[in-house]
């Protein structure tokens, strides 16, 4: 995949990140333009704020009920498949039943926080696409995704102003 | 910790997975040749068969099965304690829980081995699995035993993904700081993160979740661990007592490795910066509580039992309090309570130093503790005539030391690779902080003009 179209500043903390944020914005640039990269959270911050909405939870309790009922099923089965006295106890004794029940079932919720988790942030990605190291060296990187190309001077003036350290172009607009 | 760039705490951070020196490479080898030498002992014992350790009739489970549920105990420092400090949003843990997790996923599957190194058969250890063979036998689900592969399959992914999913962030900084091949193997393992809101809020969510998924694991592995012991009519195992007095003493002992695990990369990695008296301190207190916690559940337990005065069981109890066993019982008491108690309650010994050396005799009293709940009942059981001793042989010994050699190798290796104290959460919690604000405020100034 190639890198996008975009013209983003690195901002030296969340503060003036911030003010670049509200400077994209006034510029009127829609919310879905804009991109934001940090290495650490910001949560605090409007400007890290992003999708917030997921169902992660619901799927977790989900994949609960799943492994609950093949955690069930399976000692069920098993109990039935090759019936055994053991101790007086009947063959599908519920109480080591419930036991493998309730061990799968937290492995289900487990399983599918993880995977809700990679399909939610859309990893694994190794394609190329927008970043910039400097993040790692505790920079803010927001800017805007696909910009007209009338719009490129007003948007690095707003990031500039904002106190962007760099202001950098990828795709097209890095070649012009 | 005074307030930090986020620049400096990288620097800070990731420091020890640049370069090794000839001390690290010595010690690793010394490790190295300890976890050779317990290979060694297993490939002994594989060849000329199980009777070259010292369990036998009447005492089947002998220092395998201790080393097994003391492992599987001590697992119960890292995620449990992680999550539960998680929840509780609890500021100081941010330095802590790595550390605590890293020792959660190694000593589970050390201990998971155990009772595969126990078997007559280890090849065949897969039998326990449920799954369609040709034979159309299907394993017990009847059998604590089987339970323990469900509860530590189940403990041991729980674990680990708690462990890894938040270090994603730090592979990517590493990633982006690395050069040529290491730059390679970090690009895979970050998996492509990037750190948009999108990303971080979807792993905090996942924490979250996971934290209120694991801490009722941890609790079921350890109390289904103690009813390998609690459903067998054994004198002093069959008691009702035992789950929550196993899930004690795994916390307990988990603790007190989580401080020596601390007290050690402090020292080592130069970590006094960021793993801070304070941190010990509140590690102390909670040993401290848990040290209680243990004199009461081994008073209820022998109240209980002396009570009841059952001569198989009084048989077992007199052997350990004042027995052949009474020597390592009363030297449990010593490294339980004794030593830690007063290092603990008064505030002038709760040092770093003090600390460690309460947590030093927690985990040999804890490892007593197992040894002496398993081998004393199982040599006197109900009649006399089926008496016996337990004596281990070097196999055992071997391999008992391999698996601590083997701990402290794979800690060096993983702090090596790895960032021990996550990098990320380190900044975010420095967030609250008003003196960091400010260093960024002035950076953020400074910028603008």
């Amino acid at each position: 995949m190639a890198v996008p179209d975009t013209i983003y500043g690195l901002f030296p903390g969340p503060r003036s990140a911030e003010r670049g944020m509200n400077g994209l914005r006034d510029a009127g640039v829609a919310a879905d333009k804009i991109v934001v990269m940090a290495s650490e959270p910001f949560e605090e911050y409007s400007f890290a704020q992003g999708e917030r909405t997921t169902t992660m939870g619901w799927l977790a309790v989900c994949g609960g009920v799943v492994g609950g009922i093949a955690g069930f099923t399976l000692a069920w089965y098993t109990q039935t498949s090759y019936p055994l006295v053991t101790g007086g106890m009947p063959i599908v004794a519920p109480w080591p039943t419930g036991i493998v029940t309730y061990e799968l079932t937290m492995m289900g919720a487990v399983l599918t926080t993880v995977i809700a988790l990679l399909v939610g942030s859309r990893l694994p990605d190794w394609s190329h696409k927008l970043y910039d190291p400097e993040i790692a060296h505790g920079k803010v990187l927001i800017g805007v995704v696909d910009p007209s190309d009338e719009a490129r001077a007003d948007l690095e003036n707003r990031l500039r102003r904002a106190g962007a350290e760099k202001v950098k172009a990828t795709g097209r607009f890095a070649t012009l | 910790m005074s307030a930090k760039t986020p620049e400096q705490i990288n620097e800070d951070l990731l420091r020890p997975l640049a370069g090794v020196s000839a001390r690290y490479l010595i010690v690793l080898a010394c490790f190295l040749a300890v976890v050779i030498a317990g290979f060694t002992a297993f490939g002994w014992q594989v060849y000329h068969g199980i009777g070259v350790a010292g369990i036998r009739r009447p005492v089947f489970w002998g220092f395998y099965i201790t080393n097994f549920v003391f492992w599987i105990g001590l697992s119960h420092a890292g995620t449990l304690i992680s999550a539960i400090l998680r929840l509780a949003n609890a500021t100081w843990r941010r330095p802590v829980t790595r550390c605590a997790e890293v020792i959660t996923v190694f000593a589970l599957s050390i201990g998971a081995m155990f009772p595969i190194i126990h078997l007559g058969r280890p090849w065949l250890f897969f039998w326990l699995v449920p799954y369609p063979s040709e034979r159309g036998i299907w394993p017990n689900i009847h059998s604590p035993l089987l339970w323990d592969f469900f509860a530590i399959s189940t403990y041991l992914l729980g674990s680990g993904t708690f462990l890894l999913l938040p270090i994603l962030p730090d592979l990517a900084l590493v990633r982006d700081r690395a050069t040529g091949l290491r730059k390679k193997i970090y690009t895979v393992l970050a998996i492509g993160w990037r750190g948009t809101p999108r990303q971080w809020h979807r792993l905090e969510k996942a924490m979250q979740i996971m934290a209120i998924a694991v801490i009722p694991v941890a609790v079921s592995v350890h109390s289904i661990v103690s009813w390998d012991f609690a459903m067998a009519p054994v004198p002093m195992w069959h008691s009702t007592i035992f789950a929550p007095y196993f899930v004690a003493g795994a916390i307990f002992s988990g603790i007190a490795a989580l401080i020596i695990a601390m007290a050690l990369l402090r020292k080592f990695l130069h970590l006094e910066e960021y793993l801070l008296p304070v941190h010990f301190e509140n590690l102390g207190k909670l040993l401290l509580v848990m040290s209680l916690l243990w004199v009461y559940f081994v008073f209820a337990e022998r109240l209980t039992t002396w009570y009841g005065n059952e001569p198989s069981e009084m048989a077992v109890f007199w052997l350990t309090q004042r027995g052949s066993y009474s020597p390592l019982f009363w030297t449990m008491v010593t490294c339980n309570f004794l030593i830690p108690f007063p290092l603990l309650a008064i505030k002038k010994l709760r040092t770093i130093t003090g600390c460690v050396i309460a947590s030093i005799g927690v985990v040999i009293g804890m490892w007593l503790e197992r040894f002496l709940i398993i081998v004393p009942a199982l040599s006197h059981k109900y009649l006399p005539y089926s008496w016996g001793t337990y004596r281990p042989t070097w196999v055992e010994i071997t391999i008992t030391a391999a698996t601590f050699a083997a701990m402290a190798m794979l800690y060096m290796l993983f702090s090596k690779f790895i960032p021990i104290i996550s990098v990320w959460e380190l900044k975010w919690g420095q967030h609250e902080e008003p003196e960091r604000d400010s260093v960024l405020l002035r950076k953020d100034e400074e910028a603008t003009a």
